[in-house]
């Protein structure tokens, strides 16, 4: 069994590690330090931490403040409240403005569980991924958030990043660059193509070891940056495999799947599925029964790599 | 005029009731919020059972009164009065966040009766309630618009947005609600983002204010009479309460915000909830 770490938990390491090295770090939350473990960090410099209360459009717009001002804010709220609330002020003072401001949405995906479907942000990588400007890193698990983390903070302009609740596998490995923009090829195959983002690597890499034994050789490639999104990437392996499968804890509508089929379909046009949510809003429900629920496992990756491939269907 | 005898009997028994069901909800979910539907238990139960004009049998009735939860995460306890109101099954309560069933962490006006709108994300409310206040006036109905919200909730600008609206085009149907228990997810108010002179604030901006001990059902019960009386602008309850009323060790604190007891737990507050 992977060791299973919380993502906000290394969120809030590298946080912290980034403050003792650059007093010019600077984090806000919206009354959810708890939740969000921006409360170690507060725990650690006081002077450097606010929270503005449950008001996300003031955060993202006193942030946006703050870096006006010369500091490099981090602001902190529940991903919907934060990308569907303070969307105007991400737009307009954030966005259009140019300003450094690193957008953390947190309780991403499944992992906001229980609280069901209000809370459940299914569509924040699609309202994010719109934004001229707005880049959009949605990290596999807590050792790649770190990484993420920091290339977040020596990034120079407006950074949308997604964070995890519950504890999830730790599936990259440490010593592995990362760069943003950059995806990163996990296997090397040549009938399929799974693209993955986020915690979804997990399933990936479980369909393409089931595939491996059907005889299907399936290339992997993790996108931890859904926008820029690496092209070439893309592009060479869709031109090999010709099949290509996304795969995100996510909305299919405006994510991860939309924007490869935006790349396939002009560049390098090949058969194309996406997994994710398919425009339905969440319900409550533990962790892992909403991914059995929304189907978000590794089995279906493998029947749909099937069905796509056209070979029939076991089991 | 206070309660009868027979009456404050009846509301000693039904708030305890509301209670337990909170603390065993949460229990057998194992997330959920205690804290904040433990502190509007009174405020809950006598609207509903005094004041709402709403017939559980036929929730959809057009001339009901509406309820809006503003503070979404309060469903513990909105959903046990609307049980014991008789809009569903007590039983099903014991559903509560399942991912087969409807009662979901935060109320979806679709699905569950006697829930007049979604909400979780705060501040929204007051502007629903609004807009039922002006419909009702269009359509010269004596119907009322209620609606519940957080003191760390009237952090949102909304709320204020939505204030200004009331008071703007007189809406003496709608009354606002004000679960004023000092104490939000992280803190207590006046250390996150202090929201002191609470009156004064309403009162600028064109509302009458009625402020009570929102564990005293028969200030409970006058102030909402008081709203009803109230003509020509919106009415504001700012009730004074305990978040985790009732169970000791969930009393004035942060902690109990977002937390479910434990089978241990629950039993000591079941205790002293008999
Ligand atoms: C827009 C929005 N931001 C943040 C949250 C997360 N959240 C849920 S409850 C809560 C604190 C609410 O405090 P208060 O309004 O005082 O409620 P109560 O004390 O009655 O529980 C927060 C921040 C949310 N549900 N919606
Ligand atoms: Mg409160």
């Amino acid at each position: 069994m992977a060791n299973l770490e919380a993502p906000r938990k290394g969120f809030a390491d590298a946080l912290i590690r980034l403050g003792e090295k650059h007093d010019n770090l600077v984090v806000l939350d919206a009354d959810c330090a708890k939740s969000n473990m921006t409360n170690l960090y507060k725990n650690r410099f006081p002077d450097r931490f606010f929270n503005i209360g449950i008001s996300e459009c003031d955060l993202v717009g006193t942030a946006a403040g703050m870096a006006v001002a010369g500091k490099v804010p981090f602001a902190n709220a529940y991903a919907n409240f934060l990308t569907g609330r303070a969307f105007d002020q991400m737009r307009i003072s954030v966005c259009y403005s140019n300003n450094n401001v690193k957008i953390v949405g947190h309780n991403a995906g499944t992992s906001a569980a229980q609280e069901g479907a209000t809370h459940l942000p299914l569509e924040d990588i699609s309202l994010m991924r719109s934004l001229p400007r707005m880049t959009v890193i949605v990290p596999a698990d807590a050792v790649e958030m770190e990484k993420a983390v920091e290339a977040a903070y020596y990034h120079d302009g407006p950074i949308y990043l997604r964070v995890g609740k519950l504890p999830v596998p730790i599936v990259t490995k440490k010593e592995e660059p990362f760069k943003i923009g950059k995806a990163i090829k996990y296997r090397e195959g040549s009938d399929i193509t799974i693209i993955s983002t986020g915690i979804m690597l997990d399933e990936a890499l479980k369909a393409v070891g089931e595939l491996e034994k059907q005889g299907i050789s399936a290339e992997l490639l993790h996108i931890h940056t859904i926008k820029p999104i690496d092209k070439e990437a893309i592009i060479a392996s869709a031109a090999k495999t010709k099949h290509v499968i996304t795969v995100e804890e996510h909305s299919i509508i405006g994510g991860l799947g939309s924007a490869v089929a935006e790349v396939l379909s002009e560049d390098q046009p090949a058969k194309l599925r996406r997994i994710g949510t398919n425009d339905r809003f969440g319900v409550s429900g533990k962790m892992d029964e909403l991914l059995d629920l929304f189907e978000l496992r590794a089995h279906r990756i493998v029947s749909t790599t099937n069905e796509l491939l056209g070979h029939r269907v076991t089991n | 005029m206070v309660f009868s005898k027979e009456k404050s009997k009846f509301y000693d028994n039904l708030t305890k009731t509301i209670r337990r069901h909170i603390v065993k909800m949460t229990n057998h979910a194992g997330s959920g919020h205690p804290g904040g539907s433990l502190s509007a238990t009174e405020l809950m139960s006598v609207l509903f059972f005094e004041h709402m004009n709403v017939d559980p049998k036929n929730p959809d009735w057009q001339e009901r009164d509406c309820f809006f939860l503003s503070k979404g995460h309060c469903t513990p306890v909105f959903y046990s009065v609307l049980a014991e109101k008789g809009f569903f099954p007590v039983e099903e309560l014991m559903t509560f966040r399942d991912v087969d069933g409807r009662l979901h962490g935060h109320p979806c006006g679709e699905h569950i009766p006697g829930v007049d709108i979604s909400s979780g994300s705060l501040g929204q409310g007051l502007s629903v309630a609004n807009g039922v206040g002006l419909t009702a006036k269009l359509d010269g109905s004596n119907r009322r618009a209620y609606c519940m919200i957080g003191d760390g909730e009237l952090q949102e600008g909304q709320v204020w947005e939505a204030a200004m609206t009331s008071a703007h085009y007189n809406l003496d149907n709608v009354c606002a609600i004000i679960d004023w228990n000092k104490i939000q997810l992280d803190d207590f108010v006046e250390n996150v983002k202090g929201v002191k002179n609470l009156g004064d604030k309403f009162r600028a901006f064109g509302w009458h204010v009625v402020e009570i001990d929102g564990h005293d059902i028969n200030a409970v019960n006058e102030a909402y009479k008081e709203a009803k009386r109230t003509k020509g602008r919106p009415t504001a309850i700012l009730a004074h309460t305990v978040k985790g009323k009732g169970v000791s060790f969930m009393e004035d604190t942060h902690d109990w915000h977002g937390l479910a007891p434990n089978d241990e737990q629950l039993e000591i507050a079941l205790k002293e909830l008999a």
